[in-house]
């Protein structure tokens, strides 16, 4: 018989194994899945994770689905070190590129190639949009002290809808056939591709700029001490005076403007247009960008850097196996799922039970 | 408008009600029991497939109905084993079933997206009027709920493991165990809810089919204040909200459909506002360990 028992540290090296343990377990459950639909394990594992890196064009795409992961992955860190639960990314992605796009396509008419305020005003109008849909959860949870995991998560079901209204109504391309999708963006508001022959955008390097960024705030900065605090112990912080309405503010204003900039850097890089969906689940992607980095900003980089390739492989094995590309869904629930079963061991250890438990021990 | 005007739409708003009726409910005894479960969604679309699978491969309805349940127990399960074994965080793991279900359904669904059932047959009453048997199933869940939590000494059992693990451990109850068998119970009504929106309400199978019932279920209980009989009238509410986006055209009333489609998500947010605005009776009526991890040893 084991038992878990309580260390009276969290042990720094669990924390660190724990994902690598994680993502071991999900490998070994996915080769069962592959070989119970009649593939050879490594085989269609090589496929999934080496064969969309073998171009140039094929790590600029994991590159350019990384972006978004990590940027999303890093506003959600810093709230969940907080205990701030803002589940609605993808709601604040749709409105960052609704407001982003929004710009682009009010100013079509008087940019050109000369124009390049264009692109750090949209990316602005990005940021702004979401934390507007972000400062909704937010006002109600520190006016009203409704739930903010509910609230944020509605809007993410709202946004989407506003879009689908935008882009049938209002901002339809009328040269479009009719099609739900706005103009293509002037030259000027797109972001440019960093390498000839991949689609990765100046968008990356601002995620890794940014994750240095959040890095000095948590570990050098009283603001970045206090929001920990109020996490991880708000009795604490409370007595400490450090005041619970900003922690959830700043969390949720952050994780928004991180958020609506990543949608901008959707819209002004591959999408070039608004069209009726422009995330396929980046802001849910992200939660579990967040929690496999460990909440802290290097890890989540890494962690979008895998799940972008856990997202592409999907693709692949699509193309080349003919497995559906909903199998990634599958890989990144079960990341998350063994992970949390693996964090068992950050707080606790087992120990060996010699004699039989008493009665009150099960 | 006449009675025969009438009549459908107040069997649409009853049908529309019944996924969250009994997603709710199930959702209800789990938070009961301090689980704060926010794997509903994966457990409803887990749920709705394998109900869907079973019943269009000629197995019946019934049958259909009871391997949904069984698939939302099987991801309950893995929640239990995380959250009440592992101690894992409450939040983090219902995400991650969320997540998990909505992968697993659209991988093992893809055979059957764009495949229709029959509704299920009415149970004929008489006079041409018959009823629907899931529809009846969630109402007597309601009193069977209310029953069990008010009325029975496993209720109060459990409501005891709710408010303070540690003075149930203390008095001998198996708190894990009763805390097990409260979020399979809770897993097996959200997979019946998902068995309903497959083979009755629908009845087809798309990716992602319950659009966020789960969540609304679980607001609902909120809504509710965790009372069975309040979880019946926000049920019939949301029903209602849902159904006049269907006639809101019909009435005449020219709105674009994608902001009828925003009305149950926002009024989700206006009634947890509202709720929430009054802080005693919330505090009174949550269980007092809701989402806190429980050791015996801790």
């Amino acid at each position: 018989m084991f038992t878990l028992e309580a260390r009276t540290l969290p042990s720094v090296r669990a924390m660190w194994l724990a994902p690598l343990a994680a993502l071991l377990l999900t490998l070994l459950g996915g080769s069962v899945l592959f070989a119970a639909f009649g593939h050879a394990p490594l085989q269609a594992l090589s496929v999934y994770f080496l064969q969309p890196l073998a171009s140039v064009y094929g790590i600029g795409e994991w590159l350019l689905k990384a972006t978004p992961l990590a940027v999303c992955g890093l506003g959600l860190a810093l709230g969940f070190r907080a205990k701030v639960w803002n589940i609605g990314a993808d709601g604040q992605f749709t409105l960052g590129a609704i407001c982003a796009g929004g710009l682009a396509i009010a100013c079509d008419g008087f940019i050109d190639a000369e124009s390049l305020w264009i692109a750090p005003a949209m990316a602005l109008a990005g940021i702004a949009g979401g934390m507007m849909w972000a400062a909704l959860p937010a006002w109600l949870r520190t006016r009203y002290g409704s739930s903010e995991i509910l609230s944020s998560l509605m809007l993410a079901y709202v946004a989407p809808l506003l879009l689908g209204w935008l882009v049938n109504g209002p901002w339809r391309d009328p040269a479009g056939f009719n099609f739900p999708q706005s103009i293509q963006f002037a030259d000027a508001a797109l972001l440019a591709p960093l390498h000839e022959g991949a689609r990765v955008t100046l968008a990356f390097p601002v995620a890794l700029v940014l994750a240095g960024l959040l890095c000095f705030v948590q570990r050098y900065t009283y603001a970045g001490f206090r929001l920990q605090v109020s996490g991880e112990a708000p009795l604490a912080a409370r007595h400490a005076g450090y005041s619970q309405r900003a922690a959830v503010w700043i969390a949720m204003l952050t994780g928004g403007a991180c958020a609506g900039f990543a949608g901008y850097a959707e819209v002004a890089g591959p999408l070039g247009q608004l069209q009726p969906s422009v995330s396929p689940g980046y802001g849910f992607t992200a939660i579990i960008v967040a929690f496999v980095g460990r909440l802290d900003p290097r890890g989540v980089v890494l962690a979008a850097l895998l799940l972008s390739l856990l997202a592409l492989g999907g693709e692949a094995a699509q193309m080349t196996l003919d497995l559906p590309a909903a199998i990634s869904g599958v890989f990144q629930g079960g990341l998350l799922c063994a992970l949390l079963a693996c964090d068992t061991f950050v707080h606790y250890r087992l120990r060996r039970v010699y004699r039989k438990p008493a009665a009150h021990t099960s | 408008m006449s009675l025969s005007g009438w009549l459908p739409i107040l069997a649409g708003v009853l049908a529309a009600a019944t996924p969250l009726l009994i997603a709710a409910l199930g959702e209800l005894i789990a938070e009961k029991s301090g689980v704060l479960n926010l794997g509903v969604e994966g457990m409803m679309l887990v749920g709705a497939l394998t109900a869907f699978a079973v019943a269009s491969g000629g197995a019946g309805y019934a049958a259909g109905a009871l391997a949904g349940a069984l698939a939302g127990v099987g991801l309950a399960a893995l929640f239990a084993w995380l959250t009440l074994n592992c101690l894992a965080s409450q939040v983090a793991c219902g995400l991650a079933i969320t997540m998990l279900g909505s992968g697993l359904s659209a991988y093992a669904g893809r055979d059957y997206v764009s495949r229709t059932l029959d509704g299920m047959a009415l149970i004929p009453l008489g006079g041409g009027f018959g009823f629907d048997p899931l529809i009846v199933t969630g109402l007597l869940l309601t009193v069977l709920v209310w029953y069990f939590l008010q009325r029975s000494r496993a209720g109060l059992v459990l409501r005891a493991v709710g408010e303070s693990p540690a003075t149930a451990h203390a008095l001998g109850l198996p708190v894990r165990c009763i805390r097990w068998a409260a979020v399979l119970f809770g897993g097996a009504c959200a997979g019946l809810a998902g068995a309903y929106l497959a083979i009755d309400y629908t009845p087809m199978w798309v990716e992602g089919l319950s659009a966020g019932r789960g969540w609304i279920a679980l607001a609902l209980v909120v809504f509710a204040g965790w009372r069975p009989g309040r979880t019946l009238l926000g049920a019939w509410l949301y029903g209602g909200v849902g159904i006049l986006q269907f006639h809101a055209q019909a009435l005449g009333i020219a709105v674009p459909a994608q902001f009828l489609g925003m009305l149950p998500y926002l009024a989700t947010i206006v009634v947890l506002t509202l709720i929430a605005r009054d802080p005693l009776t919330q505090r009174r009526h949550t269980p007092a360990s809701l989402g806190q991890p429980w050791h015996p040893h801790a």
